[in-house]
């Protein structure tokens, strides 16, 4: 492999590993702090138990959410020099607001709440954890505004003097459609991994758990909350689509493996073969319009195939292949799609077990909703395959390509040494992070906080009032 | 003031603050296993950078990022340049913080022992490597006209940033101990008290050193080899209150050594970023590599409006846990 597929071999590896934990950041420190205001108005100290014992499975999340972050801010410049040169002064600004306006934020706020219980008045502590919650929420806009820069640049100009993108207008970024629809997606799609892992974990606590009882109020605020999420989020990924289709229309065409102009256009349930040598694989089950309605938003909505895209771009940007890789585009499409259309129908087998009053006696929803808990996190990483390989063979969409951005002073060798080391901590750590959270989600309720000689000496009543 | 310079100017502000606040972070991590004894010592010693060290680190973060943002050609070959250091770097950084988040999580001896192991490995290679990062700035790096970095591995270690990577590892040990005589009690305390009187003198050898020979690299303006003094006398008025005077005078003195070491350095850079081995006129300079008027106009006011406002709020952490730690804080075990 070249120096320039290894940069981005292991980029792609990174951001996806650490899209597996920010989710989980974003939606559980929502969740906690829904949790701690109920609390904080009722005193029910089964709610506070219940609040701690969701928050540890916060903090060891937050924990490699943060180290692995880290990487992704070096990366830009260790790996990819040649980009961080061409639009540092746009793509920059909202990398270093995400800094000073939300890692500090959160960061502070997380050890004010995890260590303020005792030192702090109640209501300065149930400031913390929305704190935390809104931090979260601001770091993921801001490097959403950076993300949906590349893919729809705006609010820019090339200097003629230095070739380089320069900043125009900061207010572009963040009213940039793309940006507007993306956020609010990552931020649903955040808030449902949130909720069904609170749920995953109610659910095996009341299966299997030492004492069930308290976890019926977690899965009912799991199953209230996903709900709505979980129909909305259908909603605004397709308008998303929408968007995407007036700013990236190959990015569509690809994940339809669409190849000529068509009106009305019809979607594919599967197919058999596909991809950019194969243009033409056997479709299993096409229904009619709904590809015009999912990139259109219209019946018939005409949609440009990639062959007459790929003539276009030729003429614009000079001779070149700008198709994206379509095997990976029609799946990963498909696999967030179908998954993501499988949550609604979960939340909505809760909600009808819960007005039966039989949310915690059903054996087959708590099996079920156990093991839904891997379905976001394919979700969620089958949504940034679409997102990053669409915009392919570009880094930023029609300014620059992914080939003139990566980092010439870099040997093939060092990258050959990164990829060693990111992929064996990467693996080493994931198995550490799967046996902690596990650990944490089997442990008793009733277990409080203890040091060594907890077993042994009198226990510091921690964290009462 | 070009917006330009103070950029420069911030940017040095937030690597000092890192160093300041990380760095007694990194010298708790070093000692917490030799000044703890026991396990009830060591989780002692770790409880008392327990709800600050994340936020410490933030200021690396920032420090990265507005580099990035206000100087994008300076990022771009600095941190493409140093690829397999910080290769380094972020495994360290990565086993440190989870050392520090995941180490107390499981009760088990064995696993205690690893990440409190590798908490203190690490803890030692990030003030190393960031010496090292921050030395070859200002010694020199083979750098083209086309600003790419042209050179190998082994053209980082050079003895000037290794002798920074020294200095700067040595001092986070001094600047460590100094905090946890402040914070603890007891025979802990006395512990850190002893070893804050030990590593004074060799922390005074390395930073007189730092000085003279940064001095006669420097091709900054002459106020900024006067400056230079400024860590030699702190890191002897530490030597002279570890001796005699109270917690907060020693932390206080080892707080302005470690940050004044790091302040001169960017003092005496300017006006460039990072210096070219190759030949001075492809050096990069702070004018060369900024970004347009605009983009800073724009960062400046963020950076007005929030950064006083983070100030605020990390002082106050630091007044919600001004109490002298005595046992370590209990947490969350399964």
């Amino acid at each position: 492999m070249s120096q320039l597929d290894l940069s981005r071999l292991q980029f792609a590896s990174t951001s996806i590993y650490h899209f597996l934990f920010v989710p989980v950041t974003i939606g559980l420190a929502f969740l906690i702090a829904i949790l701690h205001t109920r609390w904080y108005r009722s005193g029910n100290a089964e709610t506070y138990r219940l609040m701690r014992f969701f928050g540890s499975l916060l903090i060891v999340n937050v924990a490699i959410g943060v180290v692995t972050g880290l990487v992704q801010e070096f990366q830009f410049g260790m790996n990819w020099s040649r980009y961080s040169r061409f639009v540092g002064d746009v793509f920059g600004a909202p990398l270093a607001m995400e800094g000073l306006a939300a890692f500090f934020l959160e960061s502070t706020f997380l050890a004010l709440w995890l260590f303020g219980g005792r030192l702090l008045p109640r209501r300065v502590h149930l400031a913390t954890i929305w704190a935390v919650s809104v931090g979260t929420v601001l770091s993921a806009a801001f490097i959403i505004a950076a993300n949906s820069w590349m893919q729809h640049p705006v609010g820019y100009a090339i200097n003629p003097s230095n070739g380089r993108a320069e900043l125009t207008s900061i207010s572009d970024l963040f009213t940039n459609p793309v940006f507007v629809w993306a956020f609010a997606h990552v931020i649903l799609a955040s808030i449902l991994t949130g909720c069904v892992l609170m749920l995953a974990v109610s659910a095996w606590q009341i299966r299997k758990g030492a004492e069930p009882a308290p976890f019926l109020r977690t899965i009912k605020l799991a199953v209230a909350v996903l709900l709505p999420v979980s129909i909305l989020i259908l909603g605004v990924g397709s308008h998303l689509g929408v968007v995407i289709t007036t700013y990236q229309p190959m990015k569509v065409a690809g994940m339809e493996g669409q190849w000529e102009d068509c009106g009305p256009c019809s979607f594919s349930v599967f197919q058999i073969g596909g991809g950019n040598e194969d243009p033409t694989p056997t479709k299993i089950i096409e229904i009619p319009h709904l590809l015009s309605v999912l990139a259109t938003g219209t019946w018939d909505g005409e949609v440009q195939g990639l062959n007459e895209l790929q003539a276009q771009y030729e003429q614009e940007y000079g001779p070149g292949d700008y198709i994206p890789n379509i095997f990976v585009q029609y799946w990963s499409m498909r696999v967030m799609a179908y998954l993501g259309s499988l949550i609604p129908l979960l939340a909505l087998w809760g909600v009808w077990l819960w007005r039966r009053q039989r949310l915690d006696t059903s054996k087959a929803f708590l099996a079920v909703a156990t093991w839904a808990v891997l379905v976001p996190f394919a979700m969620n990483t089958a949504g940034w395959v679409l997102t990053e390989n669409g915009r392919q063979p570009w880094i930023v969409q029609g300014l620059q390509l992914t080939a003139d951005a990566n980092s010439p002073s870099v040997s093939t060798a060092s990258l050959w040494i990164s990829l060693v080391v990111v992929y064996g901590l990467y693996a080493a750590l994931g198995v550490v992070w799967i046996v902690l959270m596990t650990r944490f989600a089997r442990r008793p309720l009733t277990q409080e906080p203890d040091d060594e000689d907890a077993d042994t000496g009198p226990r510091t009543p921690v964290l009462t009032y | 003031m070009d917006l330009s310079v103070l950029w420069f100017v911030l940017i040095a502000v937030l690597w000092t603050g890192f160093v300041v606040l990380e760095g007694f972070d990194l010298g708790v991590g070093m000692l917490h296993r030799a000044l703890g004894g026991d396990e009830t010592g060591r989780r002692t010693a770790l409880t008392s950078i327990a709800p600050v060290w994340d936020g410490n680190e933030v200021w690396l973060i920032v420090g990265g990022a507005a580099i990035f943002a206000a100087f994008p050609s300076w990022y771009a070959t600095w941190f493409s340049a140093l690829y397999l250091a910080l290769v380094l770097l972020l495994a360290a950084l990565i086993l440190r913080g989870l050392g520090l988040e995941w180490g107390v999580k499981v009760r088990e001896a064995h696993w205690r022992t690893f990440w409190s192991c590798a908490l203190v490995g690490s803890s030692a290679l990030v003030p190393l490597l960031i010496g090292v990062a921050l030395g070859d700035l200002l010694v020199g790096l083979p750098i083209g006209s086309d600003e790419e970095f042209a050179g190998t591995f082994s053209d980082l270690l050079q003895p000037y940033a290794l002798w920074l990577g020294a200095t700067l590892l040595l001092l986070c040990l001094l600047h460590g101990a100094a905090f946890l005589r402040l914070r603890l009690v007891g025979g802990l305390r006395s512990r850190a008290e002893r070893l804050t009187r030990a590593l004074v003198w060799p922390a005074i050898v390395l930073v007189v050193a730092y000085s003279a020979w940064t001095a006669t690299l420097s091709d900054g303006p002459a106020w900024a080899r006067w400056a230079l003094l400024v860590p030699v006398i702190a890191a002897a008025a530490a030597a002279f209150l570890a001796a005699r005077g109270g917690d907060r005078g020693v932390f206080t003195a080892t707080s302005v050594t470690i940050g004044s070491t790091v302040a001169t350095l960017f003092a005496n850079l300017y006006p460039n970023v990072m210096v070219s081995s190759t030949d001075a006129a492809y050096n990069l300079t702070v004018a060369g590599t900024s970004s347009a008027q605009y983009a800073l106009t724009v960062m400046t006011v963020v950076a007005v409006v929030l950064l006083p406002v983070v100030l605020l709020y990390q002082g106050w952490t630091y007044y919600v846990f001004r109490a002298r730690i005595k046992a370590p804080e209990p947490v969350d075990v399964a």
